[in-house]
């Protein structure tokens, strides 16, 4: 099986779009020889939640920075709401956000100093129906760090340090966000508090979410919309659930019958199983059905595309794995 | 409000939560400390010592001479090695995600690093006037010397300082731009007239602004008959003036091309890639 189609996105009109907050079609990126994105379409809707995942080196890093504005691409259109990010002037970069992996910058600054600042900045571009920027006391409470407010950058722990990192990005109330691995180094109450924050952007004040994870479970928690890049180019667009479904499409069924073991795949769950009740009735016990998870969509379609580079067109960048 | 001019204030509001800041860190406070005690040591123990065929104290000429260095460190290295170890650390990116924070940043920089090298420059003036004779302090051209040739000094170093710290990308190579200029402060009559130096020796030394602010330093402060152990015999006021001008148009001319080159290249994977690099170094 080739990679998965994308009906639909290669053919679709293209017609100037208010709500169409992300585009990008036919994007490609060199870096000398080595070819890192090899035609990436991709769109994005007014509040809609984008989780890119893939393998590392797959070239998402360097998309997302070419969203950004942060690099220049070798090819391709992109429009990012509605601007050019190789010529978006600071008016455009005052609706994005950008939440940065941050290390140790601004470490003798108190948290309140830094998002008031960082907040001054976008004050001259508040309109009518967005207000900018984010009230600092706000803001800290709906990042969770009130506490905080006082601390020097430098004493918070790694997790607070990622929500300030948040905090920042969401400063200028963005209408689209960059989230680059936003939760590594999260214990699991910190991370739930993450996604009702991302929750409530994208549904309360129709923010537009660009997310990268290596974490499955929490794209399929957050995003709509789920996009596999692998290789430098995009192998599966969808929402969790329809990525899950197109995968073989077989699910496995457990159950017993007078204490034996039994598994059974099948892309027809419920068909087998009203046999198999038809035939032995109460006898079935500790039934079982499991549906194809997100992750092994994801981990077929990714060994399918891995695989297929190699054996096809073995001196691909893939083997380069440069993820720049 | 317009939004330069919203950027401009915040990065003067920058400079002062910065200033805070660092004058609240006890690391901050003694290497601002350091060099100020240890100049101020080392000009007591000169203050026996007279300027060779003279009966003036080489202590009192040190002073001014000192300032002037300080400045030219403060407005040169300090910057640079800010800038170097800033964009490490990601503070640079930041300034890029945010609209005008480029321009917030260097307002804010220059609001930060001109304010401490004033700072510094008074904190080493008044200890050494209670044992130092012979300061021209009471008049007050003396005072307005001091004035355009720290202000003239601050703006042709800033910029290069800025250049420098934008050219260099790893803070390891710091040394190479660090040592030329301890060999410049050798060469530039800092700590000792270079009358007796070999005349190309002069030349170099006079092509750059080190010399220049410490010449200028000393005109300001020091009697006026000591303008003849000078080169030329004279303060040359004008060419104080023209050489610390020529370095500053060249700075400010080089300096918006290459910050924007600089920041233009800026990007998250830069910055995770330095900081892997940082961390191999100290792991």
């Amino acid at each position: 099986m080739t990679a998965v189609e994308l009906p639909g996105v290669a053919t679709a009109p293209h017609p100037p779009d208010e709500d169409l907050v992300l585009d990008v079609r036919d994007l490609r990126m060199r870096y000398g020889t080595v070819d890192v994105l090899h035609g990436v379409d991709l769109t994005a809707r007014r509040g809609e939640v984008l989780a890119l995942l893939g393998p590392n080196g797959a070239g998402k890093t360097t998309t997302i920075e070419i969203l950004e504005g942060f690099r220049l691409r070798s090819a391709g259109s992109v429009r990012v709401l509605g601007v050019d990010p190789g010529r978006g002037d600071e008016r455009w970069r005052a609706r994005l956000g950008v939440v940065l992996q941050s290390w140790r910058d601004h470490g003798k600054w108190r948290v309140r100093d830094l998002l008031a600042h960082l907040g001054d900045f976008y004050a001259p571009y508040a309109t009518d129906r967005i207000s900018r920027p984010w009230p600092v006391d706000d803001l800290l409470a709906a990042v969770g760090l009130t506490a905080q407010a006082d601390k020097r950058v430098a004493r918070l722990s790694g997790g607070q340090r990622r929500r300030l990192d948040v905090a920042v990005g969401i400063v200028g109330r963005p209408e689209l966000l960059f989230l680059d691995e936003p939760t590594v180094g999260f214990d699991p109450a910190a991370r739930r508090e993450f996604h009702e924050l991302v929750h409530r952007l994208a549904d309360l004040d129709e923010t537009t979410i660009l997310l990268t994870t290596h974490d499955l479970d929490e794209a399929e928690k957050l995003a709509d919309r789920i996009v596999i890049l692998a290789g430098g180019r995009i192998i599966a667009d969808g929402s969790p659930d329809e990525l899950s479904r197109r995968v073989a499409g077989d699910a496995e069924i457990r159950w017993t019958r007078d204490g034996e073991r039994f598994v059974h795949a099948t892309p027809d769950a419920t068909g087998f199983l009203r046999d198999l009740l038809r035939e032995h009735g109460d006898r079935v016990q500790e039934l079982e059905v499991r549906r194809a998870s997100l992750e092994d969509a994801y981990m077929a379609l990714v060994y399918e595309e891995e695989s297929g580079v190699r054996s096809g067109r073995a001196d691909r960048v893939w083997q380069q794995g440069s993820d720049r | 409000m317009n939004p330069t001019i919203a950027a401009v204030r915040a990065g003067l509001r920058r400079g002062m939560i910065e200033l805070r800041n660092t004058f609240s860190n006890g690391q901050d406070l003694w290497n601002y400390a350091f060099p100020t005690v240890a100049l101020l040591v080392t000009m007591f123990f000169m203050r026996g010592s007279t300027v060779p065929g003279t009966s003036f104290s080489l202590g009192a000429r040190t002073l001014p001479s000192a300032l002037g260095m300080g400045l030219a460190f403060g407005g040169m290295l300090v910057l640079a090695s800010q800038l170097v170890m800033e964009r490490e650390e990601g503070t640079l990116l930041r300034a890029k995600a945010t609209p005008n924070g480029m321009l917030g940043y260097l307002v804010g920089k220059i609001t930060l690093m001109s304010t401490v090298a004033l700072l510094s420059m008074l904190l080493q003036l008044v200890p050494a006037l209670f044992y130092l004779d012979g300061l021209r302090l009471t008049s007050a051209s003396a005072w307005f010397t001091l004035l355009w040739v720290a202000v003239l000094g601050l703006v042709a170093t800033l910029p290069i300082g800025a250049v420098l710290g934008a050219l260099i990308e790893n803070p390891r190579n710091f040394g190479l731009i660090m040592l030329p200029n301890m060999g410049l402060i050798a060469l530039s009559g800092i700590f000792y007239p270079i009358n007796g130096y070999p005349g190309w020796l002069q030349g170099v030394a006079q092509v750059f602004p080190i010399y220049w602010l410490g010449l200028g330093m000393r005109s300001a402060l020091l009697p006026d008959d000591m303008a003849a152990v000078e080169l030329g015999g004279s303060w040359r006021h004008l060419e104080t003036f023209g050489v610390l001008g020529a370095w500053a148009v060249l700075g400010l001319v080089l300096a918006p091309v290459v910050l924007r080159r600089m920041a233009r290249r800026e990007s998250g994977s830069r910055v995770a890639a330095r900081r892997e690099r940082a961390m191999q170094r100290v792991g």
